[in-house]
């Protein structure tokens, strides 16, 4: 659970900002969304509150004038369109801005005046002044506007600090022996009435009147101390022959506001319970007010509008009690459903989860050698076990890639809008899921891969309309699960690589020999190498030449691997292939030159034994004739550069393994069998070795090393005899 | 209950003694318009009002109203400290626009 209560508040900060931007980027397409206007909303109402909590007054300051007007927005005064979206969305960038800057600053009250400067022109640009135009905003005080309605209601100064009650008597109040005038009295026993007003207007001409019958109403401006319920109580005995309504005073809006602010929000009340509980209403009220829902069920009216309506009370208590609720409701639906986890927690249950494993091959291991057959099925049930509880360990830090897919709406606006071009981003495949420290890695090197393929990539407008393409560039993000791991995809229907430019500047660069020949494959690989940009002109997106490497550099240290394909004039496509995750896998053992190797599970087409006739050797590349399939292999043994004495053997075992649509084969001495592996990263000084993962714990306590196929099939695919250490032979 | 009546002319003198409650209401009501009818200008005395209620009070405020719609005068004299009070309590001391005599003790304080 996280602790400190500044890093929830940054957490949550996070989230709402999140959850704004992609209000707002929806809000483009459909503006009057109300859901989307609500999120807005709460976005900035949640986080002044809780700025407020904290004392970061000037993340209060600002949110609340944002808040007003997303208020505006949200009742329909105000318009949402273009101009302001983007205003919208540069305020929540200042909000961040803000919080970052609150939270470094030495005092959370102060922020430079820097920041300040730029948040008042945010705000005058958000709330232009009206110029004679009536459907412009009121530009401050939100507070005025619910002030205003309070005003309205009670037809009464709001500034007066009373109670507003309203007495209207029945016709046989008098015959049934309630006389207004007692009830009066004793009312004022209870504290002071400051006014009161006899209205006559409901009595009849005098030939319909009736001089028992009451035709008297009342409205009173009280002061007290007395709470709501003490008020109502003396209106007790009249209440089937009176009509009561008691307005609480501005002070008590006021307290039932804090009030309703310091309720828990752990469980999901009923408005009407809410109201009673902060003592704006009473039982009878709601009871009331619930009856008269009952009874008109046709028109299905809101209990908070027929409260409003019945004048039993504010209507910007019920707003703030409303909002209230739906806060509770969505962090009880929340809690219900997530429980926030310390990630450093989580990634020590994965490594005990991790031992765990290794300690149940172990002792496997060893009850295989005392061979009982008890303990074998206790064993087994066992491993069983630990196999469930590895995938739920491994589970919980799977998150979907649809979030991070999802921050790139915003990153293609803005940029396109920049280039000047028009580009669509469509996201496919966000449900996928993978480990949420490979996600996070992957942030840095896709926004590169996507700025590049607006900038490089996708043409301007005129461009495109000159190769006869729609003027509108289409970038495509793609996730999807692939025989253990995942691919992500980023495509556009750009201009396309041209490999012929690569090429030559890879020959001027040095990169390559003129005279040796590449597939066009080949040649787009040569994009990741350092030191190359195909674009002429630097800009201040992409194109400096360091790029793609770093991004190559960056997958690969996730265990990844990256392609790039293109076709001239049609697009390009940059492909990432990912481990699902970093800490666990199921693997192949293999024994090679008296050493034991794990190969990823997933990554194992099939195994089967060869003949020495099926081996061919042309040159200084291997081949395996596979059912007529030619396959490249080498032997671990002599890719490990291991010398034994062991003479080859008439048939061998193949491994083949696949990656993508290649496939190789890897010749070995022995086949182990399936196992769980936890995967331990070999430290710095095996930086250099190729071909392997990292390293793994067995259960005999030996070591193994994890191959890593992808890297094995480059290499074999690149060179005919590949060494695990380059110049050792 | 009494109405004691003088009449001078188009001036109505009236007085009430007793209780002006909902148990009278009634009566007075009978009494009151009919004279009201034929007058161009009523005097209430209510210096032996022993208690108003609220029927009596809309006995008034009824009267009040008519006399305005005829275009006619009504004046409230002598109140007693029951009429007083109430017109305290719903502070309508000005609402007849009649002068009142109020002793100091009746005041509340």
């Amino acid at each position: 659970m996280t602790n400190d209560p500044r890093e929830a508040f940054v957490q949550e900060v996070d989230e709402l900002l999140e959850a704004m931007e992609s209000a707002l980027l929806s809000l483009e397409e459909t503006p009057e969304d109300p859901e989307l206007l609500h999120t807005l909303f709460r976005a900035m109402h949640t986080i002044k509150g809780t700025a407020g909590v904290f004392g970061f007054d000037p993340i209060v300051d600002f949110t609340h004038r944002v808040e007003g007007v997303v208020d505006g927005l949200r009742s329909g005064e105000r318009a949402l369109d273009e101009p302001l979206i983007a205003i919208l969305l540069s305020c929540r960038d200042h909000t961040l801005a803000l919080v970052q800057a609150v939270l470094e600053g030495e005092d959370p009250s102060q922020v430079s005046a820097d920041l300040l400067g730029r948040g008042q022109q945010l705000l005058d640009r958000l709330c232009p002044e009206p110029v004679g135009d009536l459907t412009a905003p009121v530009a401050s005080a939100p507070d005025g506007y619910g002030a205003a309605k309070v005003e309205k209601l009670a037809g009464r100064e709001a500034a007066d600090d009373y109670w507003i009650i309203s007495l209207g008597f029945g016709p046989d109040a008098l015959r049934n022996g309630m006389d207004p005038l007692s009830f009066l009295r004793y009312l004022g026993s209870l504290g002071e009435i400051v006014d009161i007003a006899t209205r006559t207007d409901r009595l009849p001409p005098l030939a319909d009147f009736d001089p028992e019958s009451c035709y008297l109403s009342f409205q009173i401006g009280f002061q007290s101390d007395a709470d709501k319920a003490t008020i109502e109580g003396v209106f007790q005995f009249a209440e089937d022959d009176c009509e009561i309504d008691i307005l609480p005073p501005r002070s008590k809006i006021e307290e039932y506001l804090a009030l309703l602010d310091d309720l828990p929000e752990a469980q999901v009340q009923r408005l009407g319970e809410i109201l009673v509980k902060i003592g704006a209403l009473t039982e009878k009220e709601v009871a009331q007010a619930l009856a008269a829902q009952a009874a008109d069920q046709a028109s299905a009216r809101p209990l908070g509008e027929i409260l409003v309506g019945r004048h039993d009370i504010q209507r910007s208590i019920v707003e703030q009690a409303l909002d209230k609720q739906e806060k509770s409701k969505s962090r009880v639906a929340q809690e219900g459903r997530y429980i926030r986890v310390d990630a450093l927690r989580l990634g020590q249950l994965i490594t005990q989860v991790g031992e765990l494993v290794i300690n149940t091959a172990a002792m496997r291991v060893a009850v295989q050698r005392r061979d009982t057959d008890d303990l074998q099925e206790v064993v087994e049930r066992v491993e069983a076990l630990v196999g469930d509880i590895r995938d739920n360990a491994l589970q919980l830090r799977m998150v979907q890639i649809g979030e991070t897919f999802s921050r790139f709406r915003r990153v293609v606006r803005d940029v396109s809008k920049e280039l000047g071009k028009e580009i669509d981003l469509v996201v496919t495949g966000g449900e996928t899921e993978l480990d949420k420290t490979v996600v996070e890695k992957l942030n840095d090197p896709l926004t590169h891969l996507v700025r590049n393929a607006m900038d490089h990539g996708i043409e301007t407008p005129q461009e495109r309309l000159a190769c006869g393409k729609p003027a509108k560039g289409t970038l495509q993000l793609n996730a999807y699960h692939d025989s253990g791991r995942i691919l992500v995809e980023i495509r556009d229907d750009g201009a396309g690589l041209d490999p012929q430019r690569i090429r030559a500047k890879a020959e001027a660069r040095g990169l390559v020999e003129p005279e040796r020949n590449l597939t066009p494959q080949e040649t787009f690989r040569l994009i990741f190498e350092p030191g190359l940009s195909t674009k002429d002109e630097a800009s201040s997106l992409s194109g400096r030449g360091v790029g793609m490497d770093v991004v190559r550099r960056n997958i690969e240290a996730l265990r990844g691997s990256i392609e790039l394909d293109s076709q001239p004039g049609q697009g390009t496509k940059v492909s990432i292939s990912l481990p699902l995750t970093l800490a666990i896998i199921d693997g192949f053992l293999v024994g090679a030159g008296g050493e034991q190797y794990v190969i990823p599970l997933a990554q194992v087409a099939e195994c089967v034994e060869i003949g020495r006739e099926q081996a061919l050797t042309h040159g200084d590349r291997h081949h395996v004739n596979l059912r007529g399939e030619v396959l490249p292999y080498l032997r671990l043994k002599e890719f490990f550069g291991i010398r034994s004495g062991a003479a080859r053997k008439l048939r061998e075992s193949l491994v083949v393994v696949r990656v993508g649509h290649a496939k190789v084969g890897l010749i070995v001495d022995e086949l182990h069998g399936e196992l769980q592996t936890v995967i331990k990263p070999l430290g710095r000084v095996f930086e250099n070795l190729k071909g392997v993962a990292g390293a793994t714990v067995l259960g005999t306590g030996d070591i193994a090393l994890i191959l890593d196929v992808q890297q094995l099939t480059a290499l074999l695919q690149a060179h005919p005899q590949p060494q695990a250490v380059s110049g050792r032979h | 209950m009494t109405i004691h009546l003088e009449e001078d002319g188009e001036t109505c003198r009236l007085a009430i003694e007793g209780e002006m409650s909902i148990y009278e209401a009634a009566d007075h009501k009978n009494g009151l318009f009919e004279r009201l009818e034929g007058c161009r200008e009523m005097v209430l005395d209510l210096s032996g009002v022993g208690e108003l209620d609220s029927a009596g009070l809309q006995l008034l405020l009824m009267l009040k109203r008519e006399a305005e719609a005829g275009g006619k005068r009504l004046q409230l004299v002598n109140h007693s400290q029951a009429v007083y009070a109430v017109l305290e309590l719903l502070k309508m001391e000005q609402h007849f626009g009649d002068p009142m005599v109020i002793p100091a003790e009746w005041r509340t304080p």
